[in-house]
C-alpha cells in the first residue's frame, strides 16, 4: 500500500475503507538469519536498512512491548547534527542527510520540519565555544550553521527576556536545516518499510537469554521460545545492561530518566527550536500547537518511566527565565524515558567480544536525531562485519584505552553528567 | 522522593548530589592496573531494582551517604554513612 495525496482522496470519498494495516503480526520462525533485539527506533531503523540495503530479509525485530513504546515514543524530536567533535561530527551530519530524504524513502510523512535550532549564549566565553563549534560545522560540510548577534537573535526571537540581568542573550548558534519530526511516525514508517521487505516485527517477545557456544552467537531465548540465529544485534537503550548481561557483559552504561513536557496546543509562538544556553532547557511547539520542552536528566540512576518535582520545578524556572510568555500557558503531559548514560556522553555501535553479537547502545539523551544514522551504521556492521566510515569511532574499547573518547562538553567520566 | 540522611534526619532530594553506583567508595590502589581502573571509572552493574548508589549531602550536613533504594519505583530502602559503609566492607 503507497501513500499519496491521490490516495488519501480517494480514500476519503469511499469512507477509508481501503486502508489495509502497516505491518503483519507474524508468529516467531525457529531461525533468522538475524535479529535485532529491541523495536525502537534504532531496532526498527536498523531492520530496515539490513533489508534494504544489505538484502537481508530473513530477520527478525523482537520487541518485548509495542512497536516504538519506548524512548522513541518518549523524547522531544529534535533533529540536529550540530556536533563539534570527530567521531560525533560525521555521524550526526550522515544522519541528518538521512533524515532530509526519509519521507521520500519511506513513503511516510515523517513531518521533518526543518525550522532552525537556536543555541542560545550569554557569555563572551560561550560566544567563542559557539562560533567554533560552528565552524567545526562548516569544515564538516553543513554550512548552514550561523552565528547571530544580541541583534540578529532579536530579530527572529523578539519574546525572549533580553534584559535578563543574570543571563543577558549575546547570541546564538543557528542551525537552519535542524528541527523536529514526528516522532511515533519515524518509528513507524521503518516498521512498515522493513515489514514491506519481508521482516518480521514481533512484538510481545522478550528476550530472556542470549546462547552462545565457543564464543560465538547461536540464538535467543525469549517468552516465545528459543529461536536459532548467528547474528543477533543488542538494541535496547536504557535496558542494555541487563540485556548485554545475558552475554556476560558489564557496559560503561548507567540508566538515567530524563522527563519532558507538553503544554496545551496554542497558536503559533515559537518557529524554531530554542535552546538555552544557561539553564539546559529546550523547546519547540508541535504541528498541533503544544510547547515541547525538557531539561535535564533527574541525575539518579532510574528505571521508571517517570520523574519527580525538583526537575520539574527547574525546567519550569528555566523556561520562565528566558521566555516569561510561556508562562500562562498550561502542562498538559509529562514523561521520562530512560536513558542508556555512557561515561564520556557519546554512543557505542560495536562488535562484542561474543563473534556474531553485535550491540548498539549509549545514546545518552541524543538518540532520537540519530534513528536513521544509527540504523543504517549498525546495519552495515552486523552485515559486514566491519564499522561504517561515519560511525567508525564509536568503539566501546575508548573507555578502556582512554583513546578516541569523544567528551562534547568535557565534563568528565562521570555517566550523568553528559 | 526523600533521604534519610543518618545524621539530619529524613530530608529533600534537592539537598543531595548524586555521585553514582557505591563502587565509587572502593578507590583501587594506584598501582592496581589499566582494567581495575577501567572497571571503577567506567563500568557499572546498572541494576533494574535495588541498588546502592552514593550521595553527597551538600544543602545539609555534608556527609557522604550510601542509599540503598529501587530503581525501577524510587523507594528508598535505607540509607548509612559511607564511612561506616567502608569501615563494614574493609
Amino acid at each position: 500500500m503507497r501513500f499519496s495525496g491521490l490516495r488519501i482522496l480517494r480514500e476519503g470519498l469511499t469512507g477509508n475503507k481501503g486502508w489495509t494495516p502497516h505491518w503483519r503480526d507474524p508468529e516467531p520462525k525457529a531461525e533468522y538469519d538475524a535479529i535485532i533485539i529491541g523495536g525502537g527506533g534504532h531496532g526498527l531503523a536498523t531492520a530496515y536498512y539490513l533489508a534494504k540495503n544489505h538484502g537481508l530479509t530473513n530477520i527478525a525485530v523482537l520487541e518485548k512491548g509495542y512497536l516504538g513504546g519506548g524512548n522513541v515514543g518518549r523524547n522531544t524530536t529534535i533533529v540536529r547534527a550540530n556536533y563539534m567533535l570527530d567521531g560525533n561530527s560525521q555521524f550526526y551530519s550522515h544522519s541528518l542527510k538521512l533524515w532530509e530524504n526519509l519521507e521520500q524513502e519511506l513513503n511516510y510523512n515523517v513531518m521533518l520540519s526543518q525550522r532552525g535550532h537556536l543555541m542560545l549564549c550569554h557569555s563572551d566565553g560561550q560566544r567563542d565555544a559557539y562560533a567554533r563549534r560552528g565552524n567545526m560545522m562548516h569544515s564538516q560540510g553543513d554550512t548552514d550553521a550561523e552565528l547571530l548577534d544580541r541583534d540578529g537573535v532579536r530579530r527572529i526571537l523578539p519574546y525572549l527576556d533580553y534584559d535578563n540581568t543574570r543571563f543577558p542573550i549575546y547570541g546564538g548558534l543557528m542551525h537552519w536545516r535542524a528541527g523536529s519530526a514526528r516522532h511515533d511516525a519515524v518509528a513507524w514508517g521503518f516498521a512498515r518499510g522493513a515489514d514491506a521487505r519481508g521482516v518480521d516485527l514481533i512484538q510481545q517477545c522478550e528476550v530472556t537469554g542470549i546462547d552462545i557456544e565457543d564464543g560465538k552467537v547461536t540464538g535467543v531465548q525469549t517468552t516465545r521460545g528459543a529461536i536459532r540465529s548467528r547474528k543477533v544485534g543488542i538494541v535496547v537503550a536504557g535496558r542494555s545492561g541487563q540485556v548485554a548481561a545475558m552475554a556476560g557483559m558489564t557496559l560503561p552504561i548507567e540508566s538515567h530518566v530524563l522527563q519532558a513536557f507538553v503544554t496545551e496546543g496554542l497558536k503559533p509562538v515559537i518557529n524554531h527550536v530554542v535552546s538555552f544556553g544557561m539553564g539546559h532547557f529546550y523547546i519547540s511547539q508541535s504541528d498541533k500547537g503544544g510547547l515541547v520542552f525538557g531539561g535535564d536528566l533527574d541525575f539518579y540512576a532510574s528505571y521508571a518511566q517517570r520523574g519527580n518535582m525538583p526537575m520539574m520545578e527547574h525546567v519550569m524556572e528555566a523556561g520562565m527565565t528566558l521566555m516569561p510568555m510561556i508562562g500562562k500557558s498550561k502542562v498538559l503531559r509529562s514523561w521520562g524515558g530512560i536513558m542508556d548514560m555512557t561515561p564520556d556522553g557519546s554512543p557505542i555501535i560495536d562488535k562484542t567480544e561474543t563473534e556474531g553479537l553485535f550491540i548498539n547502545c549509549g545514546w545518552c539523551y541524543g538518540g532520537f536525531k540519530a534513528v536513521p544514522g544509527s540504523g543504517y551504521s549498525f546495519a552495515h556492521l552486523m552485515a559486514r562485519d566491519e564499522h561504517h566510515a561515519p560511525a567508525a569511532k564509536f568503539r566501546m574499547d575508548r573507555f578502556r584505552t582512554g583513546y578516541g573518547l569523544m567528551d562534547e562538553e568535557a565534563t568528565g567520566a562521570q555517566h550523568n553528567l553528559h | 522522593m526523600r533521604i534519610e540522611c543518618p545524621i539530619c534526619g529524613s530530608r529533600e532530594r534537592r539537598e543531595f548530589y548524586y555521585q553514582g553506583a557505591d563502587g565509587m567508595i572502593a578507590r583501587p590502589d594506584p598501582d592496581a592496573g589499566g582494567e581495575v581502573w577501567h572497571a571503577y571509572l567506567h563500568l557499572r552493574d546498572n541494576p533494574a531494582g535495588e541498588t546502592r548508589d552514593l550521595w553527597y549531602h551538600e544543602g545539609g550536613c555534608g556527609a557522604w551517604i550510601v542509599v540503598t533504594r529501587n530503581t525501577v519505583t524510587h523507594e528508598v530502602l535505607g540509607t548509612r554513612l559511607a564511612s561506616d559503609a567502608r569501615e563494614a566492607a574493609s
